[in-house]
């Protein structure tokens, strides 16, 4: 439930609480604090990345209430209730999301930067349930740049994901 | 940045709170006004946060239209299974635009009220009209590759960047708002307006007016359209040329046309006297052709754009051949059919 006030006027830093990860959190912020500067600055949750800032590259895309958005853009006091899931809550080292572990097997990177936001983005984009191709893969992932051009293992990754989901529905049939 | 912020209630509430405040803003998916005001493009003084209103429905109307709320997410408009069977046209544009990730945040009312714009607008260090009334336009005589062809004046040469609302123009729809003096509808023509010499003006609505809806009438072009968007990149770029292309046929021969431009105008580019050359022809390249002459005739390059109104012909006739061949444009795929 949401604990901040719905009015603050003048600007002063309020109290917003969120569920960060599964674990229900309440920080003081400002209005004009962002998603990303305040899993990154506050929380210290580090994973989720800063490369534009203007919503043109996908480094900092997170899952709120199940959707990818890019954190850069969204007003943290607007997001009071919801629910976020960043690269540090899909898996730990030893216990690894299916799409992390995919990422290593398939080299799905080099320097790392846009990893995070390209796992995010590709978790959620399977819920979503709109990419079977690797035509519709490379669109609904457009919005996740990688410098350093790891494309063509990042489709590789996903699609052994997608497989692996598929198998595993046929399986239980 | 700095500003208060209001969670509105109510629609009533969200109103009020804007109307009486010359610098305050309404605010739903925020990818266009905190991308501004991070530029100090946009500078509010006060947020109302429209996000809880019960806006985000769907609604059927009498006349067999569809209301889509304002605040309706881009990419829930464009997987609806309404849209996708009967504004099959819509779904096409409305993925065509920003990234997924955008598309999740972005609402049906934002994307009408994002702002026309180009890169000089987003650069306070640079003249711009639109930004600051008076001090002149820097695309005028700089880069303007992006640039408008048709409609521009003397005073801005921008465009409006959005997918959705050429769709939204090739249908015919009608946009219902909310103001402090009550309720009106808006046809979609009338919403957007051309820059003249007041380019600070980007729409037709006044300070607190909102936008609850968007009404589509009954469909009829489910089977012959197309969406078919040219930009430098094949994916996540505005358009340097869109085409909403719609028909619909009586027997051999067209019934109805339909084609809206995008990224060549201050809005959504129709003009009905075009339109009407299709009418009870047989589909054909010419015919396409003459409603391209027709619609481009008062086309005006400023140098690095001038390509446009080339490259624009050839898309209006690519995409009504599309369409007429029932065979639109796939926003997956990176080849034009
Ligand atoms: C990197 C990037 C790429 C993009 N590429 C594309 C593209 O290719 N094609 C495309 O079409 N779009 C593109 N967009 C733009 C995107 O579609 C818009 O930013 C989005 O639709 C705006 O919706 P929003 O809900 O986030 O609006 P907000 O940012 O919340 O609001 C925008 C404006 O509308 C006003 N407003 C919002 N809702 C209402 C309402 N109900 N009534 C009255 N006023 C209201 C606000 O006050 C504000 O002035 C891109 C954006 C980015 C950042
Ligand atoms: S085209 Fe319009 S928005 Fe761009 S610099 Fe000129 S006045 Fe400003
Ligand atoms: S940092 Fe958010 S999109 Fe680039
Ligand atoms: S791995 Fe370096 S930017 Fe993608």
């Amino acid at each position: 439930m949401s604990t901040s006030q719905t009015t603050i006027d003048p600007p002063r830093p309020t109290s917003l609480t969120l569920t960060v990860n599964g674990e229900l959190r309440t920080i003081e912020i400002e209005p004009s604090v962002t998603l990303l500067d305040l899993l990154r600055e506050r929380l210290h949750l580090t994973g989720t990345k800063k490369g534009c800032d203007q919503g043109q590259c996908g480094a900092c895309t997170v899952i709120v209430d199940g959707k990818r958005v890019n954190s850069c853009l969204q007003l943290a006091i607007m997001k009071d209730g919801c629910e976020v899931v960043t690269i540090e809550g899909l898996g730990a080292p030893g216990d690894l999301h299916p799409m992390q572990a995919a990422f290593i097997a398939h080299d799905a990177f080099q320097c790392g930067y846009c990893t995070p936001g390209q796992i995010c983005s590709a978790v959620a984009m399977i819920d979503e349930g709109h990419a079977t191709t690797s035509d519709e893969i490379r669109e609904l992932m457009s919005g996740n740049l990688c410098r350093c051009g790891a494309y063509t293992n990042i489709v590789d990754a996903i699609e052994d994901v997608l497989s692996q989901r598929r198998r595993h529905l046929e399986a239980a049939e | 940045m700095t500003f208060s912020y209001h969670r509105a209630e109510s629609v009533g509430d969200a109103i009020a709170a804007v109307s009486r405040d010359p610098n305050a803003r309404f605010i739903a998916g925020g990818t266009n006004l905190v991308d501004l005001m991070k530029y100090d493009v946009e500078r509010p003084g006060r947020l109302v946060d429209i996000t809880r209103l019960p806006l985000k429905g769907f609604e059927q109307t009498g006349g067999g239209g569809l209301k889509i709320g304002a605040l309706v997410p881009n990419s829930d408009l464009a997987y609806h299974p309404s849209i996708e069977r009967d504004y099959p046209l819509l779904a096409s544009a409305i993925l065509a635009g920003a990234s997924a990730q955008l598309r999740n945040a972005a609402t049906t009312g934002g994307n009408l009220l994002q702002r026309t714009r180009c890169y000089y607008f987003y650069d306070v260090a640079t003249p711009c009209n639109k930004r600051e009334p008076g001090s002149g336009c820097s695309a005028m005589t700089g880069v303007n590759r992006i640039h408008a062809i048709l409609g521009a004046s003397d005073a801005c040469i921008a465009t409006h960047p959005s997918d959705m609302c050429v769709a939204l123009a090739a249908l015919g729809a009608t946009v219902h708002v909310a103001g402090p003096d009550g309720e009106r509808t808006i046809a979609f023509e009338d919403f957007h307006r051309l820059p003249g010499d007041e380019p600070q003006k980007d729409n037709t609505l006044a300070h607190g007016e909102m936008v609850t809806a968007v009404e589509l009438p009954a469909p009829r072009f489910g089977a012959n359209h197309s969406y078919l968007k040219l930009r430098d990149r094949l994916s996540y770029a505005f358009a340097l040329v869109s085409v909403a292309a719609a028909i619909e046929m009586d027997g051999d021969v067209v019934g109805e046309a339909r084609v809206a431009l995008g990224g060549v105008a201050h809005k959504p580019w129709r003009d009905p006297k075009a339109e009407g050359l299709l009418k009870g022809q047989i589909p054909s390249s010419s015919a396409f052709a003459a409603v391209a002459d027709s619609l481009l005739s008062g086309a005006e390059g400023h140098g690095a754009n001038d390509f446009k109104i080339e490259l624009a012909h050839r898309a209006i006739v690519r995409a009504l051949g599309q369409a007429a061949a029932a065979t639109p444009q796939v926003q997956s795929s990176k080849t034009v059919n």
